[in-house]
């Protein structure tokens, strides 16, 4: 009977793990053995160079900015856009004046700030980039034209042109387009927060401040970490790569500021014709990645609450 | 009362590894394509060689065209596909062509897998790397298109009916030929006539007067120059022949070979210095850095800015733009003389070929892909891509009747006047990255927004030159 049990369970299993190996694992083995080779994208003639590919990165500049810019957005897109997610949510569920009869509620008009926020979702990444892209040309772009409706026709930045500030331009795009989801993420997680947790708070006398702090983000951990993970899985991969891609100088530049390690993967590929070199840089993401997770999981490690 | 939200922990850590998973996209779709082997490679049995057919295609076989559907798009191609069928009736629809933006991401797998297509315009953003075809032995040289007796004239061989150039730019360093240039493009400083008018002002052709205009220009509030800051290896369409015309074409020779110092020489500081002056005096429109091709060609096209380094895909690019203003009158300038000491006359200009075709060497069909070129190198193919796109092709004359475009038209006397002085600068093609990403982007952009003197600039350059050198994956080039 146990024998027969476990083919049971083999039989459903079976073809979840056939699937696995084939999309998952066998991309993961064939792009470390690619790494491996001299393969250039454009003929199947190749041969094996060892760690030749990794050698040559750890020499290669440009790689180390991509990979600064990479942990850049990594660290920080996450902080940002989880930070402004969690308070315009706060602020629509639980931050309004008190009102008669219901013991919390948004400010005035939440409901339709909810769907506001949701507006950028809706949108494709390739046309918000675009959006901000005209808002950022510095010759009649929208940013320039209201410093100088404003009186500050001496502030005149060169935006996507600027080293200094290009990165942030982008990152700035990416917080837009990303931070709708959080706050309806966000306010899903708050409605399933007991009312009397409030309640109780507000009788000891809890400012909105107190309550955010001791009620809300404790009870929203999880949520928030999960929204982390996402949020530094999208900092890392395609999405910064679209966003890239389309807004910045060169792509990548200027002067690298903007290069990121999804980029360069494209850029030696389909550019430069060096495909086994630009696994490496791909097998390099993944480490990068690995990192991220595990970071996350070890720091998001508490305590749960059960209510 | 349920937890506070839908996940556990453990649900966590394993959506963070599927996520992880996720993450490195671009591996799996190298992965997708690589190591199918060879295969493939059966050619279709050759034809009867005669005096209409001279490259012996198999009258009955089909063709397998991809065209880059980019400035110029693929309505030429598709009327030559006219033509070709035309002189080849069995071949009725077997002949497919099809056009793309992503020239290397759908012909990738086709490349690996040993059956590519029998022509290919292999152009854009998503250029395969020549060296990297030639080194893999991936073409097929056409040395017998260009033998054959061109389709007009049928006593001239097709190699002598091209512009002179054109043929060279098509070698990697050996005798064959790889790469068919089918388009002719005018690379300088383009601008209004109209403009110009209306500051009393002509072309200038000394660096001197070149300055003096934009100073009367920033009088009017008009920029004397505006450029793609987001793609500034725009710069080097003025740049390079202006170099040139100071030190004498072997300058950007020993450029393009990667000598050692090639960039340290006098000629490179004198017009990096000219260009720079233009920035400090405040002649280039203010946000040129942040602008892409498009807007920097827009503001040109309202007047804001007189001078734009450009090529003369230009003309068809921003016609919508350009006709907006009646008196534009579209033209091309060659570089100003810097000094009477020049090496190289008022005129020097740069022009060359581009829309680079090649015939896969494990097509099916290669005679036929040659046919077709050389029926797109006859006078009527020719004919009908300078009237659709404006802009001239590889063969020597073909503008006999027909009236050309302003910009064409000034396009075409600055190439007369320009006579045997014609310079032809290969870094674009040779090392792509090296040129737009580390000459353009990281040298010139930096210089022309203020971020970096010219002696700066031309240390960074040359060590990224000396990088290339040393970089044993880069395939190297001489001329």
């Amino acid at each position: 009977m146990q024998h027969g049990k476990y083919r049971f369970i083999a039989g459903f299993l079976a073809v979840p793990l056939a699937i696995y190996a084939v999309f998952v694992i066998s991309p993961f083995v064939q792009a470390i053995y690619y790494s491996l080779t001299d393969w250039t994208g454009l003929s199947s003639d190749m041969k094996m160079v060892g760690f030749d590919n990794y050698a040559r990165l750890l020499k290669d500049s440009v790689f180390w900015s991509a990979v600064g810019n990479s942990v850049t957005l990594l660290l920080l897109l996450p902080v940002v856009t989880l930070s402004l997610g969690l308070f315009f949510a706060f602020m629509l569920n639980v931050g309004g004046r008190r009102r008669k009869k219901a013991v919390i509620g948004g400010v005035r008009g939440s409901g339709t700030y909810k769907i506001v926020y949701f507006f950028p979702q809706v949108l494709s990444v390739p046309i918000v980039a675009l959006l901000f892209q005209f808002a950022y040309n510095p010759e009649s772009g929208a940013l320039n034209a209201l410093f100088k409706a404003i009186g500050l026709g001496q502030v005149q930045p060169d935006w996507l042109g600027d080293p200094q500030i290009a990165l942030w331009c982008v990152m700035a795009a990416m917080v837009w387009a990303n931070v709708g989801f959080y706050v309806v993420l966000f306010s899903a997680g708050m409605s399933s927060i007991p009312k009397d947790f409030y309640e109780a708070a507000l009788l000891d006398g809890a400012n909105r401040i107190n309550t955010f702090f001791r009620i809300t983000l404790p009870l929203l951990w999880d949520t928030v970490q999960t929204g982390w993970i996402y949020m530094g899985i999208l900092a890392l991969d395609v999405s910064a790569f679209a966003f890239v891609q389309i807004m910045s100088v060169g792509p990548g530049g200027p002067d690298y500021s903007t290069e990121v390690l999804p980029l360069y993967v494209y850029q030696k590929t389909f550019r430069d014709g060096q495909a086994g070199y630009a696994t490496a840089i791909g097998v390099s993401l993944l480490i990068v990645t690995l990192i991220f997770s595990a970071i996350v999981m070890r720091l998001g490690r508490r305590e749960r609450l059960e209510f | 009362m349920g937890s506070t939200s839908e996940f556990n922990r453990r649900d966590l850590v394993k959506r963070a590894a599927a996520l992880g998973i996720v993450a490195i996209p671009a591996m799996s779709v190298l992965t997708a394509c690589a190591g199918a082997g060879g295969g493939g490679g059966d050619k279709v049995e050759k034809g009867t060689k005669s005096a209409k057919n001279p490259l012996a295609v198999n009258e009955s076989a089909g063709l397998d065209v991809v065209i880059f559907d980019g400035g110029f798009g693929d309505k030429y191609a598709k009327a030559a596909q006219g033509e070709y069928t035309k002189a080849f009736p069995k071949a009725e629809g077997k002949v497919k062509l099809s056009s793309t933006q992503k020239i290397q991401s759908t012909l990738q797998p086709r490349f690996n897998g040993g059956n590519p297509p029998d022509l290919v315009d292999n152009s854009g953003a998503e250029q395969m790397d020549f060296g990297t075809l030639v080194s893999k032995d991936q073409l097929t040289d056409l040395t017998p298109l260009f033998d054959a007796p061109s389709i007009d004239d049928p006593s001239k061989k097709v190699r002598d009916t091209l512009r002179p150039g054109v043929l060279e730019m098509g070698q990697f360093g050996g005798k064959e030929t790889w790469v068919l240039y089918y388009a002719y493009t005018v690379y300088g400083v383009w601008y209004s006539k109209g403009n110009l008018q209306k500051l009393d002002a002509e072309y200038p052709e000394t660096w001197d007067d070149m300055l003096a205009l934009c100073a009367k220009a920033k009088k009017r509030g008009i920029a004397g120059w505006t450029y793609p800051g987001k793609y500034p290896y725009y710069f080097p369409f003025s740049l390079y022949p202006f170099i040139a015309k100071i030190g004498g074409a072997e300058v950007l020779r020993r450029i393009d070979n990667l000598e050692p110092n090639a960039w340290h020489d006098p000629a490179v500081k004198d017009a990096f210095n000219a260009y720079y002056e233009l920035y400090q005096k405040g002649y280039v429109l203010k946000g040129s850095p942040g602008l892409d091709h498009l807007q920097s060609q827009n503001a040109w096209a309202e007047g804001k800015a007189l001078f734009i380094p450009n090529g003369s895909w230009v003309e068809n690019e921003s016609a919508k733009q350009i006709a907006k203003d009646p008196n534009f009158q579209l033209a091309v300038g060659p570089p100003s003389s810097l000094s009477s000491s020049d090496k190289m006359p008022y005129g020097t200009l740069w022009a060359s070929g581009g829309e680079p075709y090649i015939v896969p060497k494990k097509g099916r069909n290669s005679e036929g892909g040659m046919e077709l070129l050389r029926i797109m190198l006859g006078k009527k193919s020719s004919q009908n891509f300078i009237e659709q796109v404006s802009s001239l092709t590889s063969l020597d004359g073909g503008t006999e009747g027909i009236t050309l475009p302003p910009g064409l038209a000034s396009a075409q006397q600055v190439l007369k006047k320009a006579g045997g002085n014609i310079v032809n600068p290969r870094m674009q093609d040779w090392y792509v990255a090296l040129q737009k990403e580390k000459i353009g982007v990281g040298a010139i952009g930096e210089m022309m927004a203020g971020r970096m003197t010219p002696d700066e600039a031309i240390k960074k350059i040359q060590k990224y030159a000396d990088d290339t050198r040393a970089d044993s994956s880069v395939t190297k080039y001489k001329r």
